[in-house]
């Protein structure tokens, strides 16, 4: 089973691979990706470079074009396959139907995975993107059990990879306009979501605010984690109860599930977070390295070491981990 | 241009359902979907219910019946009741995952692809004709201005004619769908445990902010805007545009009445100031979805 780390930057690619990475996925440095932030991603020049660091260690490199192609631009996804291509990407990481189409005809040797982005829950969809664009493999959603997982991994003509740790999207990937109804961009269009440019922060009696595009998001009180204002982790009002009526600040987290992730025949594990620092790579890359690697070395008494799930939810949002919709009692 | 009768999005009791579908019978709308897009569970109709409302509407008049079908599909069971509609003999299907496309296309029928699908681009555009598509529901998000790019350019290849463009045009938006049922969550219970609590709330639960803002409706496992979309004042834009087909959604009976009104439009064109705390149109205007161009 493959460990697939995220990396913004060449310092964090540098990172993951030096720190037990399998596989790294970027993205270019503009909207063809969903991590368009400032700052972050690669141009073409850092973008050979990736390629060189990972391919003279033996690891793979996976190009995310994930978002989808805006109708005055295809130009643009094209042009992005073509540079990851180029540069001899292992594989293309592919949302939109066009995109995968002109990426399967032109490039037919090319391994193309099915982008989380795409929402592929089920066979009849898997199938889909096999007849039609010849995949290699499928990123499942966050919004599948286990047993919907495991189901699917005996069933499927594709290989599947899962997410495996980081934020936590609670929402089917791809099919969730929340973030463009209150800013007007989204994580399908522009390869955001709650986008930072949008955020506000203010201090009011009644506590520290969070606001994106002026809609109050949280309130905090002084003993308080304030946390970045992603729209579906604030606290609102449901008919007088003031909750989190979406989802808390938390993230994902699945080391207990290595095994039986390992019994489905899991291709890949996916950790989340692009728009980290090299650190948080270093961390986390190191963590599921060993517990991979303790797995592998003894199957039958693997446990998961409470060290490393410390190390972990220091890592995460709210300082919290999850099994998410892996664990139906979240559903 | 023809209007139609979006499937309802909500859960309300199987009475209510079959004296809504008889008000449409009624009504001046040219196409009437109908369906279980969100939640499997939500059984006060089974398939074979669905389909003979379907078949039972359609007697009674000669509007076009389209069943509409799940989006978020994860279960094997979900996709034995989804082959069922497909493959139902008569109706048209609308497909809301690319799960139905597929079972669409291997049963060599057209079909309508619904919102949810992502197609935002004209490539995408042929990908899903060359499955069998007929008509193209555009995705919620999209702005009047990235249709029509789409569209011009469709007839720059001409395949404009292929196939039948629709534009959701009023009522609640479907937003986002997710593993987790919020309404049970509401109800603080596990979605297995739900008991069906969403047929309590016939126009789903209001999640507003602190401060009162309306911000979103629970519906089960989807999240819909808090304000009704409302492209009243765009009707003749979206006509000029070559759209065929405006959506008006199945929120309660008073989508009869706008499809009246939004008739209207194109034979006496009237300006309808939107209420900016109950309405928005931002999606079609490229700004913000829940504002008031």
């Amino acid at each position: 089973m493959e460990l697939l780390c995220p990396a913004g930057n060449l310092p964090a690619l540098k990172t993951a691979i030096d720190n037990g990475a399998d596989a790294v996925y970027i993205g270019l440095k503009d909207d063809t990706n969903a991590r368009h932030f400032a700052g972050l991603n690669f141009n073409d020049g850092k973008l050979a470079k990736a390629a060189d660091y990972v391919h003279q260690r033996g690891k793979k490199l996976h190009v995310a074009i994930n978002t989808f192609a805006h109708a005055s631009g295809e130009e643009r996804w094209k042009k992005a396959v073509d540079n990851a291509v180029d540069i001899g990407t292992d594989a293309l990481i592919i949302a939109d139907l066009g995109v995968l189409d002109y990426a399967a005809n032109k490039y037919p040797d090319v391994e193309r995975h099915v982008s989380v982005q795409a929402s592929t829950t089920n066979l009849e969809a898997i199938k889909f993107f096999k007849n039609n664009f010849a995949v290699d493999r499928v990123v499942l959603p966050r919004v599948l059990s286990v047993q919907q997982v495991r189901q699917l991994a005996k069933t499927s003509p594709v290989p599947l990879e899962v997410f495996a740790f980081g934020s936590l999207c609670i929402m089917a990937e791809g099919r969730c306009y929340l973030s463009s109804y209150m800013t007007g961009e989204s994580p399908n269009t522009v390869g955001a979501c709650s986008p930072a440019k949008y955020v506000r922060w203010q201090e009011t009696e009644q506590g520290l605010e969070s606001r994106l595009n002026n809609v109050l998001i949280d309130r905090y009180q002084e003993n308080e984690n304030a946390g970045y204002p992603t729209l579906c982790k604030g606290r609102f009002d449901v008919d007088g109860d003031v909750y989190h009526a979406l989802e808390e600040p938390t993230s994902l987290n699945t080391l207990e599930l290595i095994p039986e992730l390992m019994a489905m025949g899991i291709v890949s594990v996916k950790i989340e977070g692009r728009q980290r620092s090299p650190a948080y790579v270093e961390q986390v890359a190191k963590t599921w390295r060993m517990a991979l690697d303790r797995y592998q070395q003894s199957p039958n008494t693997f446990e998961v070491e409470g060290a490393w799930m410390q190390t972990l939810a220091n890592l995460s949002e709210g300082s919290q981990t999850t099994l998410g919709a892996y664990h139906r009692k979240w559903q | 241009m023809k209007f139609s009768l979006g499937p309802s999005l909500f859960f309300w009791p199987k009475a209510d359902v079959e004296a809504f579908y008889q008000q449409a019978i009624q009504s001046s709308a040219d196409i009437i979907y109908l369906g279980e897009t969100v939640c499997s569970k939500r059984r006060e109709l089974k398939a074979k219910d669905w389909l003979g409302l379907g078949r039972e509407v359609a007697k009674d008049t000669n509007k076009q019946i389209v069943i509409s079908t799940m989006t978020l599909l994860e279960s094997p069971a979900e996709i034995v009741t989804l082959k069922k509609l497909c493959d139902n003999g008569d109706l048209l299907v609308e497909a809301n995952d690319l799960s139905a496309v597929q079972i669409m296309h291997d049963l060599n029928m057209p079909f309508v692809a619904g919102s949810a699908i992502n197609c935002y681009n004209l490539s995408t555009l042929k990908v899903l004709l060359k499955q069998g598509m007929i008509r193209w529901l555009m995705p919620v998000e999209l702005s009047g201005d990235w249709l029509k790019t789409i569209l011009m350019q469709a007839d720059d290849v001409n395949i404009r004619d292929q196939f039948e463009c629709e534009v959701f045009s009023w009522g609640y938006l479907p937003l986002a769908y997710s593993a987790r049922c919020f309404t049970a969550r509401s109800e603080d219970r596990p979605k297995d445990d739900c008991q069906y609590c969403c047929i309590n709330y016939p126009q789903g639960r209001k999640m507003n902010s602190r401060e009162g803002e309306q911000v979103f409706v629970l519906n089960g496992i989807q999240t819909m805007s808090a304000y009704q979309y409302n492209l009243i004042n765009e009707v003749n834009q979206l006509k000029d545009m070559g759209v065929d087909i405006m959506r008006i959604s199945s929120d309660s009976s008073k989508a009869f009445a706008q499809l009246d009104k939004f008739k209207d439009q194109l034979v006496d064109p009237k300006a309808y100031p939107l209420d900016s705390e109950q309405e928005c149109n931002g999606f079609w205007h490229k700004i913000a979805g829940m504002s008031v161009a």
